[in-house]
């Protein structure tokens, strides 16, 4: 480790100084470490290029809106280093990664990536026979085409730099008419003091097609930095259900970013689940590209301590008679924060538009805040449109309720935070991925102060 | 036994309004005392003040079961001492079922939360409470009359020593105010449940017959007597009990019936 390389500034007042142009001096990201990176050698080019479009632009700051209230500013790269190359096999699987196997049960195939390298990949035979694809891009023959359509432009300096860095592309592809019944799950662990890992997953559904996709990012109780992409294309007539979830240890910085294109009569169902993380950031972007597609996106987040979770989402309408529906819910306590931003755009001619957007949060201290920023940008008359947001404390009439039936105090307030959950977990779309979700909110609560005395 | 639940010299307030100036009440176990009073004369703060809603201030007086002081505990310590109230607005609790809810509340009362299933399904037969009702979250998506249906089942789980009925009849359809009225009826006799129900109309004391009648307007109790009390105030109106002057009509207690996610720009 590098001179300068420590556990990462928790002090939100100090924030590093940087100049224009100082990202050419970053000590550890470099374009010699990026195309030293192993693959096979037509991996070297788009590395590049990306790190060139890393370099050219400038890191985001919380002047921007879209990382507002952010705190991007204290991010210092200088204190991590790209994750060593070599795949280190991970025997017996971390309890976490575990609990997730055992709770979705019989599954498709399975991709595990320790510190950004693909430690192990496993497809079931009939899928392979018929064309399904399950494993890191680099042994796919095509896999420089798929990976140059990876069609949306990078949103910011991240995005390009974990192209730069992606060790190890995971490729999930389903072919045109093929319906994967079990889910495929894609699991990544980071377990390297101060190291900076990129997990890319590609979902490639093709037209007719079904698959569900459960990814989870998971740490060691060391700092990091993790910066995940996930980029889902489904093609007209697919149905994608996929989940994120995410645990990292809480001294590590997570900025993740989901990108989706939904064709004609499409259907995208993502669920996005974050308990871990210091600052943890996802930005999910879904655009509706064809004519009747649907998204279904539902997150939950549960911050204590000082962690902070920061959503920013984009339901970006399209073709016309598209539908877009948002509930992303989450709590805080202690001294979290959370960050909730989402915008509903209706472009010119997407008439027959249904979009909607809910942002709920319980604020369970005193210390604890939440912001949510929901907007509409509207182009088009023809259109259905909502957006709700609500921020506060546990409801003291639900509490009243419950208490008057004998329900102790503390344990009505678990009740209630408990149940805002279920009301969202209940709806996620992999089946037996709630259950992994119901114990990570129960172990937070399991040390929250809820007044149990009188 | 016996237990006996004694409100007396009971005042109470809102913020910025006395609503109950002095009220005493004795109800014996098995026995059903009505308590009817017009809009405003102090019913639902009575019904607050008894269970200790934290927006209702209670500025003296006492309130007993079986000698033990109820005012100053909390919610749920008077519950457990026997003191169960049916709302009259019964709230959505989304994501809770009431069997989770039942079940945490059988185990704080030292019972079998094992049971919760068996007893639930029991009641809801008894009170024809839809089957299909007890999986949702409590009172989620319920109608008025559902919700008391579900009130009146919680009740015969719990089995409280005494039970507070704040207009159970308010929503309810003749069916609904039958079942729930014998329901209640049958737990006066099965375990000797006392109960205080407070009613505007007299309808509810032609299927839950009372011992006792109490008039309730401007914050007192003004009569009380038998039966023949609800006849005679079903021909009579209120008028004549001070009820319809303005003076004793204090505004009634807007029920926050507020979703606390409620779309706020809605």
């Amino acid at each position: 480790m590098g001179a300068g390389c420590g556990p990462p500034c928790r002090d939100r007042r100090k924030r590093p100084t940087r100049s224009t142009g100082a990202r050419s001096q970053l000590s550890q990201f470099t374009v010699e470490a990026a195309t030293a990176l192993p693959g096979p050698g037509w991996l070297r080019d788009p590395r590049r290029a990306a790190f060139e479009r890393f370099q050219a632009s400038e890191l985001p700051t919380e002047a921007e809106e879209v990382w507002r209230y952010s705190r991007i500013d204290e991010l210092d790269l200088e204190r991590y280093s790209p994750a060593p190359g070599d795949p280190v096999p991970l025997d017996p699987l971390p309890a976490p990664l575990q609990a997730l196997l055992d709770a979705v049960g019989p599954r498709a195939g399975l991709v595990v990536s320790r510190n950004g390298r693909v430690v192990h990949t496993e497809l079931d035979a009939k899928l392979s026979e018929r064309g399904v694809v399950v494993g890191s891009v680099t042994e796919v023959p095509d896999g420089a085409e798929l990976l140059a359509e990876a069609s949306e432009p990078a949103p910011d300096a991240y995005v390009e730099l974990a192209t730069a860095f992606a060790a190890d592309p995971v490729l999930v592809r389903v072919p045109p008419g093929v319906a994967v019944e079990r889910p495929i799950l894609v699991l990544h662990w980071a377990d390297v003091e101060a190291g900076a890992i990129f997990p890319r997953t590609a979902v490639r559904a093709s037209e007719a097609s079904q698959v569900s996709v459960v990814e989870q990012v998971c740490s060691s109780q060391v700092p990091g930095l993790v910066v995940p992409v996930a980029d889902l294309e489904v093609a007209d007539a697919a149905n994608v259900s996929y989940v994120a979830v995410q645990d990292v240890s809480p001294e590590t910085w997570y900025i993740g970013y989901q990108a989706s294109r939904v064709g004609q009569e499409a259907t995208l169902s993502s669920f996005t689940a974050a308990f871990g993380g210091e600052y943890a950031r996802v930005r999910t972007d879904s655009r509706l590209v064809g004519r009747g597609g649907t998204s279904n996106l539902l997150a939950a987040y549960f911050g204590d301590g000082e962690q902070m979770h920061d959503f920013r989402t984009m339901q970006d309408h399209v073709a016309p008679k598209t539908t877009s529906d948002l509930l992303f819910k989450g709590a805080v306590e202690d001294l979290a924060r959370s960050v909730y931003t989402g915008l509903i755009r209706v472009r010119k001619g997407a008439a027959g538009t249904n979009a909607f957007q809910t942002n709920r949060n319980l604020v369970l201290s005193e210390g604890a805040h939440a912001n949510s920023v929901p907007n509409l940008e509207i182009d088009e008359n023809d259109l259905s449109c909502s957006h709700a947001s609500a921020v506060g404390p546990i409801d003291e009439e639900q509490r009243y309720y419950l208490e008057s039936r004998g329900i102790p105090r503390g344990v009505a307030a678990r009740l209630i935070v408990l149940g805002f959950f279920e009301d969202i977990l209940s709806r996620t779309p992999v089946r037996g991925v709630e259950s992994v979700l119901r114990k990570a909110v129960a172990a937070k609560l399991a040390h929250t102060e809820l007044g149990d005395a009188p | 036994m016996t237990s006996v639940l004694r409100i007396s010299g009971l005042r109470a307030s809102i913020p910025g309004k006395e609503i109950l100036r002095s009220i005493d009440l004795e109800v014996r176990s098995g026995e059903v005392h009505a308590v009817m009073g017009p809009n405003g004369s102090g019913k639902s703060t009575l019904s607050h003040a008894l269970m200790g809603r934290s927006d209702y201030e209670v500025q003296g007086g006492s309130v007993t079961i079986d000698g033990q002081e109820l005012l100053g505990l909390p919610t749920w310590r008077r519950a457990q001492a026997g003191l169960f109230l049916a709302m009259q607005y019964p709230i959505e609790v989304p994501g809770v079922s009431l069997e989770d809810a039942l079940g945490e509340a059988l185990a704080a009362l030292g019972r079998d939360r094992g049971e919760v299933h068996e007893l639930v399904a029991a009641e809801a037969r008894g009170i024809g409470f839809d089957e299909r009702f007890l999986t949702r979250p409590l009172n989620v998506d319920l109608s008025g009359g559902e919700r008391k249906r579900n009130e009146t089942l919680q009740l015969g789980v719990l089995r409280p020593k005494f039970a507070v009925l704040d207009e159970i009849d308010s929503g309810l359809d003749i069916d609904a105010l039958r079942a729930v009225a014998r329901r209640i009826e049958a737990a006066t006799s099965e375990h000797d449940l006392g109960v205080l129900a407070i009613t505007h109309y007299s309808r509810l004391l032609h299927e839950l017959r009372p011992d006792v009648v109490h008039v309730l307007t401007g914050g007192r109790i003004v009569a009380t007597g038998g039966p023949e009390l609800a006849q005679e105030l079903e021909r009579t109106g209120y008028a004549a009990y001070g009820g319809d002057s303005e003076e004793d009509a204090p505004a009634p207690v807007e029920p926050r019936i507020a979703d606390p996610y409620a779309d706020p720009l809605a």
